[in-house]
């Protein structure tokens, strides 16, 4: 079985609260189970390899967020239609929000997303931070917010889970993040694959089972970060 | 300075909380100084301006407590000096400082003030008063749960600057920093470090993968070279003249805040031989690099609040050698609660094969854990509590042997009283 082709979306721009940690933890776990992977960061004007199987993209500050912002909306049709080919695709804050259709500023600018999940972010004056967990199918995810957009979802997207401590997409509705097929968005940080070995799985086995290849993943040990997980849920936010 | 009856009042009513406090056995820096703070708002300012050669502030991410102890120490060697080096790293602790350092009668010798204040102090002291110096060190991502944003930081930081009077002194090598300068009403100066030493001391974007960037800003005080052991062995030049000097404090970073502590101690007159006896007196900080001798056995305790400075602080376990490393995470409210950025440290490369037993602890043992699982490496222990870990990893080392100890700075604080037990 040839390795998984793990894509990073601007590793240099978009990587201000550890999320990079995301391609350690997916690198690892494929490792750890004697199988390959070959990571390809893309950086403004590099290509997106046709080959990609995950393809992951973190948060940045909002400066950098705009000095990228016109070389990832550029990809927009690519990138819709690797979505629509089940590119298993996870995006954390800022890539979270450009994966929507678009970011209303608060000062009323309007900047174009790609349209790949049907959410629309809006800023605001405050941030929502703290630490955050939600149940979702694929086990508990735990992680970190720290943002100012509010999303909201629209009727093509389903959100991730319901908030269970933190403020989620928008502080409103108790829904965090959206999934649409192997899309995923969401606003925790931590990396949140780090504390969510489930999860981190469920991505590796969609993109082994879109290629054809349905794999039994052997099991890891994953009692630390499970322990880990449980600490921070019982953390204060 | 001048006794002003007006400021008798203040300054008993400080000394006197500060007494109650130790008789109560607490040790409390910020409480003496909201006192004061509260019933005499004019009072700091009053003080402060009394000072013949004004105020100096030190500020930025990494190296605050270590560069103003080097700053106080060198201005020492010329200048009776107020600090606030009793860990106060805010206003009121100044206020404290200010109160324990003048007699019951109002006096105080000093003619010079170091003060070290975080980012967001900053800019309320300097509401306050409108320092004389301002020392601005770097700008790296630290507690973006408290600040949001690094550009936010550095914005925080412009503001310092533009009320600053006389000089304001930059780290050339932060491009951040850098771009303060413009417009402002101080003069400004730099320290630097020389080109072929830049890529020991990454900025904030070069530690994330962008080109390392060499300044062309002509520096007062530039750091040569570094030699790490035992000791840190330096050359810098200052003011033209090379200076060879051996430092305490453990570490590159150490040698760049050398380098910074020598560039704002020449715009107060110093001679470059007088800056190089002060950095040769200058003893490791509260909690930075300090020695502890335990049933024989020698704890370092090593500070680590932020990617950058974990970096530079794994660097010393090279030269230390331990025969055990304790990596302690806390995540209340002034260690950050996010514990994101122990993702952007790379553990492997300065611990594999190099940390002797390796073990976690603090609120977040298990997720330092974790991390270090991902960077396979063999964790021996998990054990939250403080105290037990670094016992256990001193029990796990034979006599004269080393046992490095990393903490976030709640765990730090709590440590250091720990050891100074064991020590008894």
């Amino acid at each position: 079985m040839t390795g998984l082709t793990l894509v990073h979306l601007y590793p240099r721009e978009m990587n201000i609260y550890g999320d990079t940690g995301n391609m350690l933890v997916l690198r690892k776990r494929l490792a750890w189970r004697g199988l390959d992977a070959t990571v390809v960061p893309v950086s403004v004007g590099d290509p997106l390899p046709a080959d990609a199987d995950i393809l992951l993209g973190g948060g940045g500050q909002d400066a950098t967020q705009g000095d990228i912002g016109a070389d990832f909306v550029s990809r927009a049709a690519t990138l819709r239609a690797m979505a629509d080919d089940g590119v298993v695709m996870l995006g954390i804050c800022g890539t979270y929000q450009l994966f929507g259709h678009e970011f209303l500023t608060k000062d009323g600018r309007r900047i174009a997303g790609t349209g790949v999940l049907d959410v629309t972010t809006t800023g605001s004056d405050t941030r929502l931070i703290g630490n955050n967990h939600v149940e979702s199918p694929w086990g508990r995810l735990v992680g970190f917010e720290n943002h100012s957009g509010l999303t909201r979802l629209g009727s093509g997207v389903q959100p991730l889970g319901r908030t269970l401590s933190g403020r989620g997409n928008n502080g409103e509705d108790a829904t965090e993040g959206a999934v649409r097929a192997n899309v995923f968005g969401t606003y925790l940080h931590g990396p949140v694959l780090a504390k969510s070995p489930g999860f981190a799985d469920e991505l590796l086995r969609r993109a082994f089972a879109r290629r054809g290849d349905p794999v039994e993943l052997a099991p890891l040990d994953d009692s630390l970060a499970l322990a880990a997980a449980e600490v921070a849920v019982g953390r204060p936010r | 300075m001048d006794i002003r009856p007006a400021d008798l009042l203040p300054i008993w009513l400080g000394k006197l909380t500060l007494l109650a406090l130790r008789l109560s056995g607490r040790r409390g820096t910020a409480l003496p100084g909201l006192v004061v703070e509260k019933l005499f708002p004019r009072f700091l300012p009053r003080r402060l301006a009394a000072l013949r050669h004004g105020v100096v502030v030190v500020t930025g991410t990494n190296g605050k407590t270590t560069t103003t102890k080097m700053v106080a120490t060198v201005l020492g060697q010329r200048y009776p000096v107020l600090t606030n080096d009793t860990g106060g790293n805010f206003v009121r602790g100044v206020l404290t400082s200010l109160v324990m350092q003048s007699s019951w009668l109002g006096r105080s010798s000093a003619e010079v003030a170091v003060l070290e204040l975080d980012e967001a102090h900053a800019v309320r002291f300097c509401e306050v008063y409108q320092p004389e110096r301002l020392l601005l060190l770097n700008v790296l991502r630290d507690q973006l749960d408290r600040f949001g944003e690094i550009d936010t930081t550095a914005q925080i930081l412009g503001k310092v600057a533009a009320r600053t009077t006389e000089h304001v002194v930059l780290n050339r090598d932060d491009p951040r920093l850098v771009a303060l300068a413009p417009g402002l009403p101080a003069e400004v100066g730099y320290f630097g470090v020389a080109p072929e030493l830049r890529a020991m001391f990454p900025t904030d974007d070069e530690l994330y993968g962008g080109p390392v960037r060499i300044a062309d800003q002509p520096a007062s005080a530039v750091l040569e070279s570094v030699e790490l052991g035992l000791t840190t062995q330096v050359e810098l030049t200052v003011a033209g003249e090379r200076l060879a000097v051996e430092l305490r404090a453990e570490g590159a970073h150490n040698a760049q805040n050398a380098a910074a502590a020598a560039a704002i101690a020449l715009t107060l007159g110093l001679d470059p031989q007088t800056i190089a006896a002060g950095l040769l007196a200058v003893e490791p900080a509260f909690g930075r690099g300090q020695s502890f001798s335990v049933a024989g056995r020698r704890v370092v305790l090593q500070l680590v609040k932020n990617p950058a400075g974990f970096r530079q602080s794994l660097r010393t376990v090279e030269s230390l050698r331990p025969a055990a490393t304790v990596i302690a995470i806390n995540d209340d409210y002034a260690d950050g609660r996010d514990m994101s950025w122990l993702w952007d440290v790379e553990f492997a490369s300065f611990l594999q094969g190099k940390s002797g037993h390796l073990l976690t602890s603090g609120s977040r043992a298990a997720d330092m854990a974790v991390r270090l699982r991902y960077d396979e490496l063999a964790v021996d222990g998990v054990n939250p509590e403080l105290a037990g870990a670094v016992d256990e990893a001193v029990s796990l080392v034979k006599p004269d042997e080393t046992v490095v100890v990393f903490a976030t700075y709640t765990a730090m604080w709590h440590l250091h009283q720990v050891l100074e037990e064991r020590v008894g």
